[in-house]
């Protein structure tokens, strides 16, 4: 099945993505994922991220984008976006 | 090169570039890896083997190569789906036959059957993403090759996501839900117009933006308009949006204004538009689409939200956008149109757009003298806003069946009654002071006994609708007149 495309009807000013959420401020108990966009070594960078959250109390859930070449696709931010309060994107190389 | 547009290109857009026999390599010189095997491509131009280089940033990348194929226009990218770069065809009689893409020495010496390639190079690299896949560049090149002719962006809902909610969330609608527009319904949508998708047709308050067919017509999906509207949807967008209609101060004012339309016309016929029994209310298609498509390209185009530009303290159900048809069938009196602009002749469709506030009904059961009432109505006009203001607001009467009557059978042509409605509008100068009558609001100069009517010459609006039974009219105050506010216009309804 394919997603719905639809023609944006505004004129075109803003942004198509949705707005940068407000900064949470704090970690303890917050559901924090980590998005590897698949570079070298994001996994390294990241796994150590995931160690510096866990301590200081965050739930941590790991997303990968297929290619680094192209934006992650709709459904995986969507993913993300329903389960997470805040991501962390890995640019390693 | 990040900041790269679609170029033109000499051959016809939506055809796609035949591909050369032999070996098809595409690159970009914006792409490290590309870069990389640049000289791998010259070697094999250089060895008389069958390569074409096809560069999408650069024509006169890769250096070394004795030709390069300039596809800074994406046409050749894009019509044969290169995702990434280096991409490497194999092509047989115009066809390919196999690809690899990114930088693999093993793969490019199979591929080539040249096992001196790249000794000197790493033994893998990935490409990059092709220009023709990059997000900022899509929607242009669909709008140019993918065959809909339609240039706005593309947003892709997820498939967990509910179309209708993901448009709430990003503030397309007017609190009412809307249509998805996809490419499919905007195309239907753009049938009911000869004009192309790519005219402007006006610019949009309070944002000044210009409004293109195409946008309108998405609006117009939206709004849950039939293709046969979009021409009436143009023509009221071009009604209010002149300096005479002020949209951007109709929109600004605290004043709980909006625009209402009225249709002249055959075209009334023709689309099933209400102007009989419940004309200003639900359900009709017709009706409650074309104005809320016009509020819709007012709010997603032009810009104008409330809490934004738009100030309104209380708003009034006619904002979400009220148009009707006049009841021109068995109206005694020359169509609205007509009365508003001597261009316009019976019988042809024209659109008026008029700045309203709120409607309430006008009660007379009992006149059958067109006197009688003459003084009703004036007596309601008076009430408009406040009664102690005159002059400074238009107003427009809705005239049921059952009143007109009376003036038809009287043989009231509008300009008698309207000249006895003013009439029996006026006030007294010394009941309009400020401070008469015991209310701080008012005129604040005492005109003493000098009588004054409601409206401005040529203020008072008049348009025969409504349902057969019921001895009412319909009183809809208008917003600040002239040129300190707004004035109603009229304009003929294209194709």
């Amino acid at each position: 099945m394919t997603n719905l495309t639809v023609l944006d009807p505004t004129n075109e000013t803003k942004p198509a993505k949705r707005e940068v959420t407000e900064r949470t401020g704090a970690i303890n108990g917050m559901t924090i994922g980590l998005l590897d966009i698949s570079k070298a070594r994001g996994d390294v960078f990241l796994n150590r991220v995931e160690e510096l959250l866990t301590e200081r109390g965050a739930k941590v859930k790991r997303y990968s984008k297929p290619t680094f070449t192209k934006p992650a696709p709709v459904d995986l931010r969507h993913e993300i976006a329903e389960n997470c309060e805040a991501v962390i994107e890995a640019l390693a190389d | 090169m990040g900041d790269a547009t679609p170029n033109a290109t000499s051959e016809p857009a939506n055809l796609a570039p035949a591909l050369p026999n032999g070996i098809v390599a595409v690159v970009k010189r914006d792409c490290p890896t590309c870069v990389l095997v640049g000289p791998v491509l010259a070697q094999l131009q250089g060895s008389g083997a069958e390569v074409t280089v096809v560069s999408q940033d650069d024509p006169a990348f890769p250096e070394g190569c004795t030709s390069i194929t300039d596809d800074t226009g994406l046409a050749l990218s894009w019509h044969h789906d290169i995702e990434t770069v280096p991409t490497l065809l194999r092509v047989v009689d115009g066809t390919e036959t196999d690809r690899i893409v990114g930088w693999s020495r093993d793969q490019w010496q199979a591929f080539t059957g040249d096992d001196t390639l790249g000794a000197e190079l790493p033994d893998h690299r990935p490409g990059c993403g092709s220009l023709s896949v990059d997000p900022n560049l899509t929607p242009a090149l669909e709008a140019k090759f993918g065959g809909s002719g339609l240039a706005a962006r593309r947003v892709e809902f997820a498939q967990l996501e509910d179309p209708v909610e993901a448009m709430y969330e990003r503030g397309w609608t007017d609190g009412f839900p809307v249509v998805p527009p996809t490419v499919e319904r905007v195309q239907a949508m753009l049938a009911g117009t000869t004009r192309a998708p790519s005219d402007i047709v006006t610019v949009v308050p309070p944002d000044l933006i210009e409004a293109t067919v195409e946008k309108i017509a998405i609006n117009a999906v939206m709004a849950g308009c039939r293709p046969e509207y979009l021409p009436v949807v143009i023509a009221g967008l071009e009604a209010i949006c002149t300096d005479e209609f002020n949209m951007h101060g109709a929109l600004a004012t605290t004043m709980s204004v909006g625009p209402l339309f009225v249709v002249n016309g055959p075209i009334r016929n023709q689309l099933d538009m209400n102007s009989g029994m419940n004309a200003m209310g639900q359900g009709n298609r017709a009706n409650s689409t074309i104005g809320r498509a016009i509020a819709l390209v007012v709010r997603n185009v032009g810009g104008g939200r409330p809490g934004g530009v738009d100030r309104a303290t209380h708003g009034q159900p006619g904002k979400y956008g009220l148009c009707f048809a006049e009841l021109e069938e068995t109206s005694p009196w020359e169509p609205l149109a007509t009365s508003m602009s001597a261009d316009i002749e019976p019988g042809t469709n024209a659109i008026t757009a008029f700045c309203a506030d709120g409607a309430q009904c006008i009660v007379d059961q009992l006149s059958r003298e067109p006197d009688s009432l003459a003084r009703s109505l004036g007596a309601a006009l008076r009430s408009a806003h406040h009664h102690k203001l005159v002059i400074a607001f238009d107003a427009m009467l809705v005239i049921g069946p059952e009143h007109m009557r009376v003036f038809a059978e009287a043989g009231w042509d509008r300009a008698k009654a309207v000249e006895m409605i003013n009439l029996y509008s006026e006030s007294t100068g010394s009941e309009l002071v400020r401070g008469a009558g015991g209310i701080a609001e008012g005129l604040p100069f005492d005109l003493g006994d000098q009588r004054v009517a409601k409206c401005r010459p040529g203020g008072l609006l008049t348009v025969h609708a409504g349902g057969g039974a019921g001895l009412f009219s319909m009183l809809i105050p208008g917003w600040v007149s002239g040129d300190g506010g707004s004035s109603p216009v009229t304009v003929p309804i294209g194709t």
